[in-house]
């Protein structure tokens, strides 16, 4: 189960799309996952062929549990003749994450990666590989590594599980503890000292503190822990109910606009279901939005955008485009965010354990707002290296597909900046609240014609009121004031690619 | 083109994207993207199902103008043969 979004901590299986003894290629969707925001496609890491799924549809599993077991693409002779992929059963109380996923043996050089047949289309190849995959992801998590400071040895440069697993062999001396059981224990209160840990090699996870938590002091009792350990279980009973009866009614409501006799909210069923979603999307951007009004001191700059060149040179691009394709605004401002934050470095990137770690990429948040409430964020990996006609063919995919509920788990990866346009809506401005931990959130409002002085006279002109929120602990307002203005020069040259 | 078959035209078009559209409570004037609550992204998507339909290509500027339930249908009428 891959970390779909970084406040999320398990996940329900909906649905299969392949099944043992088909061979995938990486990039393919194998799987849907129901996380609390939105369902979510969820796509095979390397090559091989499916040997095992371990997870039913329907259940609910931890992120990091092994979903399936895929062993290499060809039959390879020796004695692993069937791949590399670690025993099921894990040895902890814990579900020993993500092995079995794609890992080859560590020393084993990688042979055998061609596949025999290729019964499905690779998935798009939207994005660059150059992310850490999920799993890699969610391992240094755990580990409590931060990507940003690993050296990758995959290719292109990424980082691979291989580079994190010595990293972490090389800090065995220290307690590891995840981020979110830090945060946890620091709230509670509770010495790590005084708490076991669970996960692999004994890494202190966020269950654990609650497990200490629960049981009222630090490492007490067999009996406090046995009440903790019934309500934990009760809760996962329960939790696993409210998910089946979930999925039961997605799929009812699925089959009515299958029908093509729901219109929006057709059925009690498909409405309960939503209700359900759109209480579990409150729920987490509540808990998002309070972190970060808790723990980011924000500071907000503006300032207003000529769009007369950007939105002359777009009217006669569209002239011969078809209409379908033709381009809006909102896809000059967000490359001109994505390619600003290219030149202001300090802005792109993660506050994380008290410093800021600038991202390699400028990987851009694209906060849609969907129609049934609530926000989704898909990323624009590596934006600010496409051209506007890329990221008016990704913003319209990515919205279309947002709202469809069919993401896919790599677009909903950590962005290293985001943008919210609320220019659709009317707004003027926006006063962001930064997504933690990144540093910054653009804002753009609506594009509206306005007078404007132009040499010296007064004329009408398209405007836009570009904003920033900042964190102040990673820059200061010096640094976000060139921001804007590397925004405002790039759309006053929109040919200049 | 007859008003109402430009009328129906539209509506088909804007179900399409908005399921429940219904434009027979609409004011004449009232704006189509407000009412239906698109987005560029939505009104582009519009214009394209519309110029498919009516067999024509519907230009940016003429786009613009189609904002309003009634301009839309008139510049339908007025465009589309037959």
């Amino acid at each position: 189960m891959p970390s779909l979004g970084a406040d999320m901590e398990e996940g329900t299986l909906l649905e299969w799309l392949v099944k043992p003894g088909d061979t995938v290629h990486r990039g393919d969707i194998v799987a849907v996952v129901d996380t609390a925001k939105s369902a979510v496609e969820v796509e095979c890491f390397s090559d091989g062929v499916v040997e095992a799924l371990v997870v039913d549809p329907g259940q609910v599993v931890p992120v990091g549990a092994v979903l399936a077991r895929f062993g290499e693409g060809a039959p390879s002779p020796g004695p692993s003749g069937t791949a590399p992929v670690q025993a099921a059963a894990p040895p902890g109380p814990q579900h020993e994450p993500q092995q079995g996923r794609q890992q080859e043996p560590k020393q084993q050089p990688r042979v055998q990666q061609e596949p025999k047949q290729r019964p499905r289309e690779p998935a798009m190849a939207a994005a660059t590989p150059v992310a850490p995959s999920p799993l890699v992801r969610r391992r240094a998590h755990e580990l409590g590594i931060d990507l940003t400071t690993v050296h990758g040895s995959g290719e292109g440069g990424v980082v691979i599980r291989q580079d994190i697993e010595e990293l972490a062999r090389h800090a065995a001396s220290r307690p590891r503890v995840s981020p979110l059981a830090r945060r946890l224990a620091k709230t509670a209160g509770v010495d790590l000292a005084n708490v076991s840990g669970t996960g692999a090699g004994g890494a202190i996870r966020a269950d654990d503190i609650r497990r200490v938590t629960a049981a009222g002091a630090p490492g007490t009792e067999a009996a406090d822990d046995e009440v903790a350990e019934r309500r934990v279980a009760d809760r996962r009973v329960a939790e696993r109910r409210v998910a089946e009866r979930r999925v039961a009614e997605r799929r009812v409501a699925e089959r009515r606009v299958e029908e093509g006799s729901a219109a929006s909210g057709g059925g009690q069923a498909g409405e309960r279901a939503a209700d359900q979603r759109a209480a579990d999307m409150r729920h987490s951007i509540a808990a998002l939005m309070s972190r970060s009004k808790r723990e980011i001191p924000h500071y907000y700059l503006s300032a207003t955008v000529d769009l007369q060149r950007t939105s002359e040179w777009m009217r006669e691009r569209n002239r011969e485009l078809p209409v379908g394709e033709r381009m809006v605004p909102s896809a000059a401002l967000l490359s001109a965010a994505a390619r600003a934050a290219r030149e202001v470095p300090a802005l792109n990137g993660h506050w994380v354990d008290d410093e800021f770690r600038p991202a390699e990429d400028v990987d851009l948040g694209l906060i849609l707002s969907l129609r049934s409430g609530g926000l989704l964020v898909p990323v624009l990996k590596a934006a600010d290296t496409l051209d506007i006609h890329q990221v008016m063919a990704l913003m319209r995919d990515l919205t279309r597909r947002a709202r469809a509920g069919r993401l896919r788990g790599s677009e909903l990866s950590q962005p290293s900046i985001s943008v919210s346009n609320l220019g659709d809506q009317g707004v003027e401005s926006v006063l962001g609240v930064i997504y933690p931990p990144q540093v910054a959130l653009v804002g753009f409002g609506a594009v509206t014609p306005r007078p404007w002085a132009v040499d010296g006279l007064l004329g009408i002109r398209p405007l836009v009121t570009v904003t920033l929120a900042a964190d102040h602990r990673a820059t200061d307002a010096a640094i976000g004031a060139r921001l804007l203005k590397a925004i405002d020069r790039i759309l006053q040259t929109p040919e200049e690619p | 083109m007859t008003p109402d078959q430009a009328r129906t035209m539209l509506e088909t078009t804007l179900r399409e994207i908005v399921p429940d559209a219904d434009l027979s409570t609409l004011a004449p004037g009232a704006d189509l993207r407000d009412t239906f609550e698109l987005d560029s992204l939505d009104f582009v998507e519009m214009v394209d199902r519309l110029s498919t339909r009516a067999g024509f290509r519907i230009e940016e500027d003429d786009a613009d103008g189609m904002r309003s339930l009634d301009a839309a249908i008139d510049f339908l009428v007025a465009h589309a043969s037959s």
